[in-house]
């Protein structure tokens, strides 16, 4: 999202570059001979200058809503809103002190967020900035495909809930998230810039020789800024979305694969709202319909590049008539409403069917209006073979990304920025060093299995949906029953999307 | 929190009416010098009883620093000296403390926030308390002492302990204002030192008086001061752990560490804090689970345990 402006300051950081790398290295320079005995004792608060380049506690590379979570998410527990906070992002929109209107076009850029984030919004009291702007609660969902042989319907009163997620604007919750923080009194600081380089000073304690550096500062990371700034931290956090640079300087290596799929995402009107969301898998690829509220509703269409580029660039007529299309009658049938449970086999299972089970297939909103602009964005799966390295952690996109289908991605940034907050306060309050290797090993084991097994179910649902093949359709098909009919499948389901369980079975 | 039953079945023990033999582990308590010496699983070499040495508090004005005080055991010290820059290696000899570290914070932070009334919520509980990790080696408890606030002094007999422990509180803004002595308990005593809380973890194992050693963490003490040692139990079950399984099998731990007849029951540990002025309060264990590889808080002292105690106030 920040890509185009990121794309205009490049040229000027260019620029600034062959002025920067001299202004840290001298002062450092400097500095070494003067604390070469070691008897020196240096009394600093953490935010003290010593060599005149501050340090803080955490440097949160990367000012999305993932990094912002976590600042957020920092500032609100007793034991760590002491810390100082840095946080590196050359987004001038951070900066900025102009609301969102409520006359502002719906941004096609929205996020659907799970119960489970908003009870992690809600404890960091950011949720009630997040009401205060546009947001659509959904409590029902239809999942069906294009040979109109099955289709599932999910409500939140299946499980016993309210709602099964909310669809916000990104921008909101960003902004949302910026403001819960500085409406608390933690020290942070926000350098409007880009991460040039990092540098972990090692420090090898061999007894009886001088080699050692012993400034004040000479464990920490410290971080070169494309604006000239340098800056000491003890932890390095990288959410800097999924072409993290953090991750390329901390050497981590990555496995995944791009998806041979691009999404199209725009924000369409329709007639009337519908507390539903909708999506439909065509042979190309699904096609979701999520409420936004005041009839609006976001588009994530994901189909082959080719076919991408053609519907970003036809007429709006002709891509309203593709996208009813697409979620109507064109491409298939309409599923068969089965008002009588799913025949015999499975009637021993109707004493305990959810609601949602007896509930006909119903046919989404009409789209009349296109509210904004096309957007492409290519998909890829990734997953950074660590999450740590000395002194460096990732959350979010830097970690992990995920086919948009499940509308999970985010929220497992979301889980991770929670789980290394919880992580921190750990370690604050057994006083070790926040960026030592074993305190942060403890962040990634918890969150690698939770999102290695989101990732591969996700995987499977895009791979099982790109075949079009007779007996696989069948078998979908029978899938989609299956789930609809099973309640406890269908339980387990709804609180694994919510968020609710952290593993999809054992839990 | 462990052993409530325990701690008041020891404080019938000391009542000098109780000569009940209760079971071969309890110590028959006979006279009160004789009391440490008696050791019937072990086949080491008995100390000479305490009677014999020269009385600790003489009419020298002015100790010479060539005197070795009683509480320290050379052959101990060498051991130390020799894997000393390993101290601050994760991964090397000295990996377990490293690990077990967290565990034993949490139970020291959990006690002493309540005996000095403080908010365990906050970031620096323990701001202007003082305190001194007797035998701080390296400095993996003292660090985390100073980052929760407190003004740590960090002894230790071993010279390259404490150069190790400087020059790597130094590398920390939040840590370089602990203050590294080389020195010993009773020195201290000798210059009349004061701590509101003293502590001494995995070091009993390794004095050659722990009476006489407990005696001068004592001193140290304030009156109304708290007190944390941590030891390991002289049980089977803590041979066959400690010593087979964490030395020979797993090599965990460098051969020959830990002598098992210089390890202490808990009872004995609460008889020479009491003779000490230093009543028990709480003990706890630490178990280590091999399937996750944490460690964490449990009642079972069977085998590593740590005692909170406060300084009767006079």
């Amino acid at each position: 999202m920040n890509r185009a402006i990121v794309r205009r300051i490049t040229p000027s950081i260019r620029t600034w570059r062959s002025t920067l790398k001299t202004f840290c290295s001298d002062t450092s320079e400097k500095l070494h001979g003067s604390h070469g005995d070691k008897a020196v004792t240096v009394k600093s608060s953490s935010l003290d200058s010593t060599d005149n380049v501050p340090q803080y506690d955490v440097a949160i590379v990367g000012g999305g809503m993932v990094g912002m979570a976590l600042a957020c998410s920092l500032a609100s527990m007793p034991l760590t809103k002491h810390l100082n906070v840095a946080i590196i992002d050359s987004n001038p929109a951070l900066l900025a002190r102009d609301s969102i209107k409520k006359e502002d076009a719906p941004d096609p850029r929205v996020s659907t967020v799970t119960p489970a984030t908003i009870s992690f919004f809600k404890g960091m009291g950011a949720w009630q900035y997040v009401q205060l702007h546009r947001h659509a609660f959904f409590d029902r969902m239809q999942v069906w495909d294009y040979t109109g042989l099955a289709y599932t319907r999910y409500s939140a009163r299946d499980v016993g809930k309210a709602v099964l997620g909310c669809v916000v604007e990104n921008k909101v919750l960003q902004r949302s998230l910026l403001s819960c923080m500085e409406d608390s009194d933690v020290k942070k600081k926000i350098y409007p810039s880009r991460l040039n380089s990092m540098t972990l000073h090692k420090s090898s304690l061999i007894s009886g020789t001088d080699s050692i550096s012993s400034k004040p500062s000479g464990s920490l990371a410290k971080l070169n800024l494309s604006n000239g700034d340098c800056l000491y931290a003890k932890l390095v956090v990288g959410a800097d979305g999924s072409k993290s640079h953090v991750r390329n300087l901390a050497g981590i290596s990555t496995t995944g694969w791009k998806y041979p799929q691009n999404a199209i995402i725009c924000t369409v009107e329709h007639t009337e709202d519908s507390r539903c969301a909708w999506q439909r898998f065509l042979r190309t690829g699904p096609i979701a319909l999520l409420p936004m509220g005041d009839n609006y509703s976001n588009i994530v269409w994901t189909m082959d590049p080719q076919q991408a580029a053609d519907r970003r660039s036809m007429n709006e007529t002709d891509f309203l008539k593709a996208v009813n299309d697409a979620l109507d009658d064109g491409h298939g049938p309409h599923p068969q409403s089965e008002r009588m449970g799913g025949g015999g086999i499975l009637a021993w299972l109707r004493s305990d069917e959810t609601s949602s089970a007896s509930e006909p297939f119903e046919v989404p909103p009409r789209i009349t209006k296109l509210a904004s602009d096309r957007m492409v964005f290519p998909l890829s799966l990734m997953h950074a073979n660590n999450y740590v390295s000395k002194r460096v952690v990732l959350i979010g996109d830097a970690a992990h990304t995920v086919h948009p289908l499940a509308g999970q991605g985010v929220n497992l940034g979301f889980g991770d920025a929670n789980s290394l907050s919880k992580v921190i306060a750990e370690g604050v309050a057994v006083g070790s060093d926040i960026g030592e290797m074993t305190l942060l090993k403890r962040y990634e084991s918890e969150r690698k299995a939770a999102n290695i097994a989101m990732m591969a179910i996700l995987d499977g649902f895009q791979k099982a949906y790109s075949i079009d093949f007779g007996p696989l359709n069948v078998l979908r098909a029978a899938a989609f029953h299956g789930v609809n009919y099973i309640s406890p499948l269908k339980k387990n389901i709804i609180s694994y999307a919510s968020g609710e369980q952290r593993l999809p079975i054992f839990t | 929190m462990a052993s409530k039953l325990l701690l008041s079945q020891l404080r019938n023990i000391t009542r000098p009416t109780h000569h009940r033999l209760i079971n071969p582990n309890f110590i028959f308590p006979l006279k009160n010098q004789t009391l440490i010496h008696s050791r019937p699983y072990s086949d080491a070499p008995q100390p000479p009883p305490v009677g014999s040495k020269p009385p600790p508090t003489n009419a020298d004005s002015a100790p010479t620093h060539k005197k070795i005080s009683s509480s320290l055991n050379q052959a101990e010290l060498a051991k130390f000296s020799a894997i000393a820059e390993t101290w601050w290696d994760a991964e090397g000899p000295f990996k377990p403390l490293h690990v077990m570290n967290p565990t034993r914070l949490a139970f020291i932070r959990s006690t002493l926030c309540r005996h000095f009334g403080k908010d365990p919520y906050s970031a620096k509980p323990f701001e202007g308390l003082k305190f001194v990790d007797v035998g701080c080696g390296g400095g993996i408890l003292s660090e985390p002492l100073a980052r929760m606030g407190a003004t740590v002094t960090g002894i230790d007999a071993v010279e390259k302990n404490i150069n190790i422990a400087q020059l790597h509180a130094d590398l920390d803004p939040g840590t370089s204002s602990i203050e590294y002595l080389c020195t010993t308990a009773e020195k201290l005593v000798e210059e009349q030192r004061k701590f509101d809380a003293v502590l001494a973890l995995e070091v009993i194992e390794h004095v050659a008086e722990p009476a006489e050693f407990c005696k001068s963490l004592s001193a140290l003490t304030v009156s109304g001061g708290a007190n944390v040692i941590s030891t390991i139990n002289r049980s089977m079950r803590a041979y066959a752990t400690a010593i087979v399984v964490a030395e020979y099998l797993l090599h965990w731990l460098p051969k020959g560490t830990h002598e098992w007849s210089s390890f202490l029951t808990p009872e004995e540990l609460v008889l020479i804090l009491q003779r000490a002025s230093i009543s028990v309060q709480e003990m706890a264990g630490f178990v280590y689970n091999p399937l996750t590889g944490k460690w964490s808080l449990s009642d079972d002292i069977s085998v590593n345990f740590i005692a909170y105690g406060t300084k009767n106030t006079e």
